[in-house]
């Protein structure tokens, strides 16, 4: 159990760690976010003078300057964190930045989601194969690989943008779904799903194809190594099925340092698919934050990162208890 | 293999193809073993005949796939050539007296963009940029992975999980945000002066972001090495901590350390993209990513202008592969289960088609 123990702390102790940093990149860094946020927010608004209620969610939000020590501003940004309340936004005055996160979240959760599995469910299969064929041609394929994997995520969209999108009409060019045909928004109806999915293809094999080439390789360089073992040589002697000790012996032992790197890879493919978000200009969370990092809407933009963090790190613990459960060594040994 | 065995082996490797039919005899063994080391002798034989028809007793100790050290090394080469004499001959990049939008010709090479820029400088430029921003951030994070990895696996103790959890704390927080957010606030920050939007801020920010992954890499084998016998014995000798990690570790960690540089450029390479790519990028010099921005808000896919934002993606994609390919060559030399396992498949199949007695199915055929 004291490995459960020791993730639960550790991740408790991160969590803090991204909530410190949240809190202490707008007021350590050069300059005064709060007050172009407010100036913002007085020119989103119309001129009119902020409510007490927005100015103190600002600038707990952004820094107090002088005023308060940093302790006290360190607890009410506590405080107000824990109601739930991020601010409000100056680029899409007057939502709250907590509703336009939620509304933006599934979008990238689910494409990121899907594409990430589909990408590492191909890798792994394909990588198994291609090592445990090691000495054949195959072995010409793995640095193709490396050149997808170098590609820009945001390029290789324009790419596909380009390709079938505007030269063959095959794919819609921008947008998560078909706003003229759902100009109320996001609608529980099967034609709306088909047209969100009909807009995620692009995006979707945008990221299978940059990031299949990493778990492909590991995968590929794990299964040669994994099959000079001596266990695998013995169940080669007892004369078990190649399928057998392909399956049953090499694969299972392989995929292990794969699904222990899952949480940093996907890393890397958030960060990916935020550039390209804007690309497809796809309503997720991506585009969110390009949005309020390119209007200084510093209120969101600290919202989204910590929301990306937040859920980066759920993912990442997740992985980790099913790490636990699928190699009982990392249990014991912790 | 000669160590191991040493009887049987030199027996065999005397005799190659008389089969020991003289050898064995003079020695009390049975018929089953005599067959038994005909076999040994044939496969053997035919390993050192696949060998020698493979250029040289000497190629199993190179790198096998030298050729993908020699693609990288030549990629990489001409690259960082392309980038260092290509603003010589160019014509200046910010040139707009050419006409606009106008496809690849004999005058533009890669044409021209909305401004009239002409898109062959602009790559020769922006190739510069990426590849200073590039070196720096690979340098910066090659330096703080090398402090949080290699001071923490040859310390230990309490430093060792002081660092180790900062490590793992900085590695799952995702990277690019952290950096968008940071380079938000300090672009627009006054009192940085020209700083603010340089390229060199820009690779510092990268390179603080991206060290994580190799110190965890740096900190792992600097962990094995410590328990070596010669680093016990320069520590018993009285060597002082500093002059044991530079002297003893450093240098047996230069292949990874070399491969975790290469992680590093690639890395920064590809961050500058997309950091620029989203406005983020310097303002004052040409990069990559600064190119394809510029594609971006000059509706450069919309239009059709693929000489626009296509040539600047392949030189990324390009360095990025090369310098992969490079890695993939240190990565056999320093693993080198992945050159032999795969050589010995070869060679075993090769032997097996031959009809020399070796088994032609299952996992190691």
């Amino acid at each position: 159990m004291s490995f459960y123990l020791r993730r639960v702390a550790f991740y408790l102790v991160t969590l803090w760690a991204a909530i410190s940093l949240n809190f202490l990149l707008p007021r350590l860094l050069p300059g005064d976010p709060a007050a172009i946020m407010l100036g913002k927010l007085r020119r989103a608004s119309g001129g009119r003078p902020l409510s007490e209620e927005t100015i103190e969610a600002i600038t707990s939000i952004l820094g107090a300057g002088k005023d308060m020590s940093l302790w006290d501003q360190y607890v009410a940004y506590w405080g107000r964190l824990l109601q739930g309340d991020l601010g409000v936004s100056s680029t899409r005055y007057p939502a709250s930045v907590a509703d336009l996160i939620a509304a933006a979240l599934p979008w990238t959760i689910i494409l990121v989601g899907v594409a990430t599995v589909i990408s590492f469910l191909l890798g792994i299969v394909i990588g198994a194969w291609v090592g445990w064929r090691r000495g054949t041609w195959l072995d010409h394929l793995v640095p193709v690989t490396t050149v997808f994997q170098s590609i820009p995520y945001f390029w290789l969209a324009l790419v596909l943008v380009a390709v079938f999108s505007v030269q063959l009409g095959l794919f819609p060019i921008v947008g998560g779904y078909d706003v003229f045909e759902f100009p109320a928004g996001p609608e529980l109806s099967w034609a709306f799903i088909g047209s969100a999915v009909y807009h995620a293809i692009l995006p979707a094999t945008t990221i299978v194809l940059s990031s299949v080439g990493g778990w492909l390789l590991g995968m590929r360089n794990m299964m040669v190594s994994t099959m000079s073992e001596d266990y695998v040589v013995t169940a080669e002697a007892k004369g078990l099925t190649p399928r057998r000790v392909r399956t049953k012996y090499a694969s299972r032992n392989a995929a292990i340092p794969s699904l222990a790197g899952f949480g940093i890879a996907l890393g890397f493919v958030v960060a990916g698919s935020i550039v390209m978000e804007q690309v497809f200009s796809y309503p997720g969370i991506g585009k969110l934050m390009i949005q309020a990092v390119q209007g200084l809407d510093y209120a969101l933009m600290q919202g989204v990162f910590l929301v990306i963090t937040l859920t980066v790190l759920a993912a990442n613990f997740f992985m980790d208890l099913i790490y636990g459960f699928i190699d009982p060594r990392v249990r014991h040994n912790g | 293999m000669d160590d191991s065995q040493p009887t049987l082996d030199r027996a065999t490797d005397d005799s190659g193809y008389a089969t020991g039919d003289d050898a064995p005899f003079q020695s009390p063994v049975s018929a089953e073993a005599v067959r038994e080391t005909n076999r040994e002798a044939t496969a053997t034989a035919a390993i050192a005949a696949a060998r020698a028809t493979r250029g040289g007793r000497f190629r199993h100790v190179l790198p096998s796939r030298s050729g993908k050290l020699v693609a990288g090394v030549v990629i990489v080469g001409l690259i960082t050539l392309f980038g260092i004499f290509g603003p010589m001959i160019a014509q200046p990049p910010r040139d707009s007296s050419n006409e606009a939008l106008q496809p690849p010709s004999a005058e533009h090479w890669l044409g021209t963009t909305k401004l009239g820029y002409d898109v062959f400088s602009q790559l020769a430029w922006g190739t510069q940029g990426s590849l200073f921003i590039g070196l720096v951030a690979g340098i910066v994070a090659l330096l703080l992975a090398v402090i949080f990895g290699v001071f923490a696996g040859y310390f230990g103790g309490v430093l060792d999980e002081v660092l180790t959890l900062f490590t793992n704390i900085v590695l799952v927080i995702p990277g690019l945000p952290v950096v968008m957010v940071i380079a938000a606030y300090v672009q627009n920050a006054e009192g940085l002066g020209p700083l603010a939007r340089s390229s060199l801020l820009v690779a510092l920010v990268l390179g603080i972001t991206g060290w994580a992954g190799s110190a965890v890499v740096l900190r792992a084998q600097a962990r094995s090495l410590r328990t070596r016998e010669y680093v016990a014995a320069a520590r018993v000798a009285g060597e002082k901590p500093g002059r044991i990690i530079f002297v003893e570790i450093l240098p047996n960690l230069v292949p990874l350390l070399a491969a975790q540089f290469i992680f590093g450029v690639i890395f920064a390479v590809l961050g500058e993209a997309g950091l620029s790519y989203l406005g983020l990028g310097p303002t004052g010099s040409i990069t990559l990513g600064t190119m394809l921005n510029d594609a971006q808000t000059g509706q450069a896919v919309g239009t059709g202008a693929w000489w626009w934002f296509v040539p600047p993606g392949l030189v990324i994609a390009a360095l990025g592969a090369g310098l992969a390919l490079i890695n993939f060559a240190i990565d056999e030399v320093v693993n080198p289960k992945l050159r032999l396992a795969p050589e010995n498949a070869k060679r075993q199949r090769r032997a097996a088609k031959a009809g020399r007695g070796v088994a032609d199915t299952g996992a190691f055929a």
